[in-house]
């Protein structure tokens, strides 16, 4: 199958400090490739050039295709390239219908309109119903966010990124700051997600990882050091150096 | 040659008060991240408290000045503790109003006690006449506004860098917590740092009376502009406040002479155009 | 109201707090209010009109500052631009029909609120009110040297408007005015309802509480906060547009710093983010400060800057809100 996010050669710099030096991967719709790297290896400065947030020194991103150079973190996510954020940000007044709602309008360009209202727009409603259903938000549909439980945030923010009906969805951290109990429900959003959607996820939490990912790429110090099955990934010499250090002889990573 | 020399006196005469009275401002704004519109207010208290020290209990000039500002400061001590502390950490809006709020209250409250009427300073001989610098003389006031401008900055400067309070001070406008966890006492900063800058207003109020005049209503009228200058400057910032006190004052000053039927028309352009091109003032860090 | 029946049934839809009927009530309070006013003060008509007038300015800081979260000390520059089209329309070009006057006020406001917003949205923070501040006294300053157009200090007189629909005449009583000020009231009101609730009103909440989460999901922030000063410029170049016709005259001071002070006062004292909110402040505060001022203005001064730090301190949602807040959670027992 033919890539829909492609990332070649994208590389970036602070001072003489590169953070970022000729990263390339390619992914195809309904890939599940999760992203790691001790801190510092330059994962938020990658997450942060591809969504348009910095601009690289040299590289390209595509979605679908088109390359994305140029434009502003606006107009990528209406090319189809949505994050969500590590610490939830959503609106702490709205509902999550609304949020939902809102987003779906979003997506269709209404959002600018100054007339009619949500009651009167059934197929707006119904979209946001049946996202509620999946993630299984129904309980909290209509209490404002701030006044539901912090693991239904963090599903509110996958639902509204869902919304947006991307090709690719960068998940960052989604089950941080979930209390432990709640993460299996985290987990089973995930693997509700839809089947032709790319999905990168940056995670810490290697059980995740593997639960999760069909493949996984390791960053450090700003290059890809492996890209391989997650089976693999704690066998890679180089990975246990990057991890371990000089103590590379343990035999756990996580 | 005449008149360019003596709209550079009096831009500089007036830059200079704007810095003395603006300077608490901006380091309050630095700090604390309050936006105060009382500020004006503090400075007229202490053109008030002046004016009366010197004026109806006839007390001399140094005296007058030195129990003025040490008043100005004890009114705020209180202000301070019961209405800002609550506003800290709030969003603009809030403190726009609570600010905005006290504000009227001092200018009721002055003109109950003193009257609408505008109010002098009277000052001693030594600053009242012109003084020959050679070349020309200019008014002494003038000279010696400018010449506490200088000792402000220089004395706010030696503060700042060269003392023990000057360095909690820095770490608390950097990073709050962790100066806190650093075992720096925020809050007695933060008072400290309040009294300094109120205290700075009064001195600015009674030193600039003769150029901006204590009337009730000068808490008002002045607010925009010390606001303007702690903006166009960058808040927490003794270069910043001193450059766009020197900025303003020229353009005001050189509008007045120049172009005096457009009011302060240039006055705000360049203050939009200066904000516009530098969203954090002129030198401002965050 | 609807909101009494149990919430949402297996795969019904919650209906909003606000339905459609409170909006009828609320439109129905209006007028009620009006009529009310009207045999309260017949001889006071005028001074009721120019809170009209207010009531939109301070409508139009709602939908910049309650709905979007933009503070703003420079609002009157939106309502001075609309006073000042519509009686330099009536003045300069000879155009004395109250609606035309009217509309010449909403473009002015309109074109107020582009600038404005083209100005103050480029700035955060502190920085955002001072330029909203340098805004209206720009305007403030451009108005007393253009005096050939605007009668500079003096104020624009010679404002003669014809009457209402031809029938009408704006007498000496001001009953027309009064009237035609309850009827653009009462359509901005509806309006601005619509408005509030619409996908456009939403987007604009979500600016309020979180706009980097608005652009990550592929809106503008800037094009929608631009937006909605044009049309809190509309607004409040009615407000304008009706002050000219019913005073007959345009002053500097429709394009004062202290004006916008004021208008935002008024906002906060009724309560931000609500349209009830800005009439209920306008009203209260404008009623308050005629019987107070008319014994002294000072003690008007103190009074309103301690009712200020009262609000923020004890009542930071405003009478609407605290009362809205009170209502909601006596229900909920």
């Amino acid at each position: 199958m033919s890539a829909v996010f492609e990332v070649e050669r994208l590389s970036k710099a602070f001072g003489g400090l590169a953070v970022t030096q000729a990263v390339s991967l390619a992914m195809a719709p309904g890939d599940r490739v999760a992203l790691i790297g001790p801190n510092g290896a330059g994962k938020t400065t990658f997450v942060n050039l591809v969504t348009g947030h910095l601009k690289p020194d040299s590289g390209v991103v595509r979605i679908a295709g088109e390359p994305l150079n140029g434009m502003n973190p606006m107009q990528r996510v209406q090319r189809g390239l949505v994050r969500s954020f590590q610490v939830t940000r959503l609106f702490p007044e709205m509902t999550p219908r609304e949020h939902l709602a809102l987003a779906v309008l979003q997506r269709q360009g209404r959002t600018g309109r100054l007339y009619g209202t949500l009651w009167s727009m059934p197929e707006v409603l119904d979209e946001s119903e049946a996202l509620l259903r999946t993630l299984g938000l129904e309980a909290a549909a209509d209490r404002k966010v701030a006044e539901i439980a912090y693991g239904q945030q963090r599903l509110l923010e996958i639902a509204f990124a869902l919304a947006l009906r991307p090709k690719v969805l960068l998940l960052d951290e989604p089950a941080a700051g979930v209390p432990q109990s709640e993460t299996p429900r985290i987990e089973a959003a995930l693997a509700g997600l839809p089947a032709d959607l790319a999905v990168l996820m940056i995670e810490h939490d290697m059980d995740l990882v593997f639960r999760f990912a069909k493949r996984v790429i390791v960053l450090a110090a700003g290059t890809i050091i492996f890209d391989g099955a997650p089976g693999d990934v704690t066998k890679d010499a180089r990975v246990r150096e990057a991890y371990l250090g000089s103590y590379a002889d343990d035999r756990s990573v996580a | 040659m005449q008149s360019v020399l003596s709209i550079a006196v009096d831009a500089l005469a007036y830059g200079m008060v704007l810095f003395v009275i603006s300077i608490g401002l901006s380091m309050t704004m630095g700090l604390m991240r309050v936006v105060n519109l009382a500020h004006g207010a503090f400075a007229m208290v202490g053109g008030y408290l002046a004016s009366y020290a010197v004026r109806d209990l006839g007390l001399g000039y140094v005296a007058g000045v030195v129990l003025a500002v040490a008043g100005t400061v004890v009114i705020a001590a209180p202000i301070e503790r019961l209405l800002y502390r609550r506003i800290y950490n709030k969003p603009e809006l809030i403190q726009v109003l609570m600010t905005i709020g006290i504000t009227f209250c001092v200018i009721g409250i002055a003109n109950y006690l003193f009257g609408p009427t505008l109010k002098t300073i009277p000052l001693p001989a030594m600053l009242s006449g012109p003084v020959d610098l050679g070349f020309r003389s200019i008014a002494a006031h003038k000279l010696f506004a400018i010449l506490c401008g200088l000792a402000v900055a220089a004395a706010l400067w030696y503060l700042v860098e060269r003392t023990p309070f000057g360095v909690k001070l820095r770490a608390s406008v950097d990073n709050t917590p962790m100066a806190a966890a650093l075992g720096v006492r925020t809050k007695y900063v933060y008072a400290a740092s309040f009294a300094i800058s109120v205290g700075l207003a009064a001195f600015g109020g009674i030193v600039g009376a003769e150029l901006l005049p204590i009337e009730p209503y000068y808490a008002l009228r002045y607010m925009v502009t010390f606001l303007v200058v702690v903006s166009v400057g960058g808040a927490g910032s003794i270069g910043g406040a001193l450059l766009a006190c020197l900025v303003l004052g020229a353009i005001d000053t050189t509008g007045r002479y120049l172009v005096p039927e457009y009011g302060e028309f240039f006055f705000y352009l360049a203050v939009i155009a200066i904000v516009c091109a530098f969203p954090r003032g002129l030198l401002g860090k965050a | 109201m609807d909101a009494d029946h149990p919430a949402s049934l297996a795969g019904q839809v919650a209906r909003p707090r606000f339905s459609a009927s409170a909006d009828w009530i609320g439109l129905a309070a209006i007028l009620a209010a009006a009529i009310i006013f009207y045999l309260l003060f017949p001889n006071n008509l005028a001074l009721l009109t120019r809170v009209i007038g207010i009531v939109m300015l301070v409508l139009s800081v709602d939908l910049v500052t309650g709905f979007c979260g933009v503070a703003t000390l420079g609002h009157a520059a939106l309502f001075g631009a609309g006073a000042y089209a519509a009686g330099i329309a009536a003045a300069h070009f000879g155009i004395t029909d109250p609606i035309a006057m009217i509309a010449a006020g909403a473009a002015g406001g309109a074109v107020a609120g582009l600038i404005s917003g083209l100005v103050v949205l480029r700035g955060h923070g502190l920085g955002q009110l001072v330029l909203s501040i340098a805004i209206v006294n720009l305007f403030h300053e451009a108005a007393n040297k253009a005096a050939s157009w605007t009668g500079g200090s003096d104020g624009l007189t010679d404002i003669a408007p014809s009457p209402l629909f031809g029938v009408f005449a704006f007498d000496l009583w001001g009953r027309t005015a009064y009237g035609l000020g309850i009827a653009l009231l009462v359509i901005v009101f509806f309006l601005l309802q619509r408005l509030s609730r619409s996908p456009f009103g939403m987007l604009c909440r979500g600016i309020r509480q979180d706009p980097i989460r608005v652009a990550a999901m592929g809106a503008s922030v800037r094009k929608t906060l631009l937006k909605m000063y044009i049309i809190s410029g509309l607004v409040a170049g009615v407000g304008g547009g009706l002050n000219a016709i019913s005073t007959q005259v345009v002053g500097l001071d429709s394009l004062s710093f202290t004006l916008s002070a004021q208008a935002l006062v008024m906002l906060v004292i009724g309560g931000t983010g609500s349209l009830y909110g800005a009439i209920i402040g306008t009203v209260v505060f404008m009623l308050f400060e005629d019987f107070v001022s008319a014994a002294n203005p000072f003690h008007w001064l103190t009074i309103m800057g301690a009712l200020l730090v009262g609000v923020v301190l004890f009542a930071p949602r405003g009478i609407f809100g605290t009362a809205a807040h009170l209502f909601d959670q006596w229900r909920r027992r």
